[in-house]
């Protein structure tokens, strides 16, 4: 049974974590401080300084923000620097977040400020406590990710994904399909499911800018897409890459397309402009609203979510074996027979939902807590 | 996806969707090695690592090579059935990837 956490928002949380947020690169120490002395909360790290006129202070406090007030926090210490960082607070605070202050101006420096944010942060850990309650799948957001794709990604574990999100859309729940980059060949498979011919037009235009982009600029992606690993696993064009990290996203109806760190406003399967960078992509999606992320790998990695259970998906059974601990589930079987798409698919979607009420993945037993904001300008 | 079992009983290639003309192979493949798919038979002229991809028809300069029944790319030269499908005789259709350097 799918179990969480309500909050006030309507929104459900599958953990219940206490976030403590630097404003800004300046505070991040301080923030790292109270997460020494206080397991029970959780402190990120960025290097985004919030100078006045930075072209990207929309795209990065959405982020923040998102992230902040994503419903797996139950609480937020935003250590600020100045009033120039109360934007966030108000951010925080317009999507329902429970946010609580501590100002660096007003305490004079990292170890006043950290000790000062010490006893917040205690009162905050205390005040978000709650137990879990069954939630509804409805409430449930799902990020769809891939790293490091090889011959097999196309032909077992994004498939195998795929059925797990087809089956969590006709249940009601809501999954997000990201990395633009590499959806390049995929736009008709895509927008042909779209909900609406505008919604399918929007699908191929936010594939096409990315591609007008990368030739306007002059930009050589050779040898950056597809990757000299790509290429060794069997991967020929960024075309083939694309249809097989598609295949992540099933079959279902596609409602509508997301800006980066953007939320959905209804349920079914989104896609969201992100890049194909492994950490800013799974930090756009917890941005977004998702609770959970389910990520595919060919070559493998161990990253994860500082506050988003990440169940890890292997391509080929090689990479399990290598990466003991690091991958929840396998999906190598399926090219040697031993498995099928449809028994992988349900071991992923029962992965997903036991992940959600409360099984630790293995990327938050080894304590994987990668974070980025992503730059655009 | 179908595929046809090897003289084990282990599949050693599929073709993901019915209309593609490569086929994946799922196990190392050696040359002079034969493997069929739909009443096709296919004679293996190039190692084929498993992952890769095998020409189940012989592909013409500038056609589209098929995969997931869509297009991942054109062939740069003639493709004979049964040779090895990859950078060194395919370039994307869409963005300059290595192949084109």
């Amino acid at each position: 049974m799918l179990t969480g956490y309500p909050r006030d928002n309507g929104k459900w949380g599958v953990r219940n974590h206490v976030l403590v947020l630097p404003a800004r690169a300046a505070a991040n120490r301080a923030a790292e401080l109270v997460a020494q002395y206080l397991p029970a909360v959780v402190a990120v790290a960025h290097e985004w300084e919030n100078l006045p006129g930075d072209p990207d202070a929309g795209v990065i406090t959405r982020t923040l923000a998102g992230f902040g007030a994503n419903p797996n926090v139950g609480a937020v210490l935003l250590i600020t620097v100045d009033s120039r960082d109360e934007q966030l607070a108000h951010e925080l605070s317009a999507r329902g977040q429970r946010v609580s202050v501590v100002a660096m101006s007003e305490h004079g420096g990292t170890v006043s400020t950290a000790e000062a944010a010490r006893a917040v942060a205690s009162e905050l850990v205390m005040a978000a406590a709650a137990s879990r309650e069954p939630m509804p799948i409805s409430a449930l957001v799902v990020g769809l990710e891939c790293g490091g794709s090889d011959g097999w990604s196309g032909i077992t574990a994004n498939p195998a994904l795929g059925i797990a999100s087809d089956r969590l859309v006709a249940e009601g729940a809501s999954t997000i399909l990201g990395e633009v980059p590499e959806l390049v060949g995929a736009e008709r498979f895509l927008a042909a499911r779209a909900v609406t011919p505008e919604i399918g037009q929007e699908i191929v235009e936010l594939i096409n800018a990315f591609e007008h982009a990368v030739k306007g600029l002059g930009i050589d992606i050779r040898g950056a897409q597809p990757t000299p690993g790509n290429i060794a696993g069997g991967l020929t064009t960024i075309e083939e890459k694309s249809l097989g990290a598609a295949r992540k996203a099933g079959t279902a109806a596609i409602s509508g397309t997301l800006e980066y760190a953007g939320s959905p406003r209804g349920t079914g399967l989104y896609i969201m402009d992100t890049p194909g960078h492994d950490i800013e992509q799974m930090v756009g999606f917890v941005a977004g609203g998702c609770q959970l992320v389910a990520f595919t790998t060919g070559r493998g990695t161990p990253t994860g979510s500082p506050i988003a259970p990440c169940v890890k998906i292997s391509t080929n059974s090689a990479v399990f074996g290598n990466m003991p601990g690091d991958i929840d589930i396998d999906a190598g079987g399926i090219a040697i027979g031993t498995e099928t798409l449809t028994s992988v698919g349900e071991s992923i979607y029962n992965a997903l939902i036991a992940a959600a009420s409360g099984v630790l993945t293995c990327s938050e037993v080894h304590g994987h807590r990668e974070f980025a904001v992503r730059r655009v300008q | 996806m179908a595929s046809e079992p090897g003289a084990g009983g282990r599949r050693r290639v599929i073709a993901v969707d019915p209309a593609d003309n490569v086929l994946v192979a799922l196990m190392d493949l050696a040359p002079g090695e034969t493997v069929e798919y739909a009443q096709t038979v296919v004679v293996i002229v190039d190692e084929i690592l498993a992952g890769h991809k095998v020409a189940l028809r012989q592909i013409g300069c500038g056609e589209p090579v098929l995969k997931y029944g869509e297009v991942i790319g054109l062939a740069t030269c003639s493709i004979p059935r049964g040779c090895h499908v990859h950078v060194h005789n395919v370039a994307s259709a869409r963005l300059p990837g290595p192949q084109a350097g």
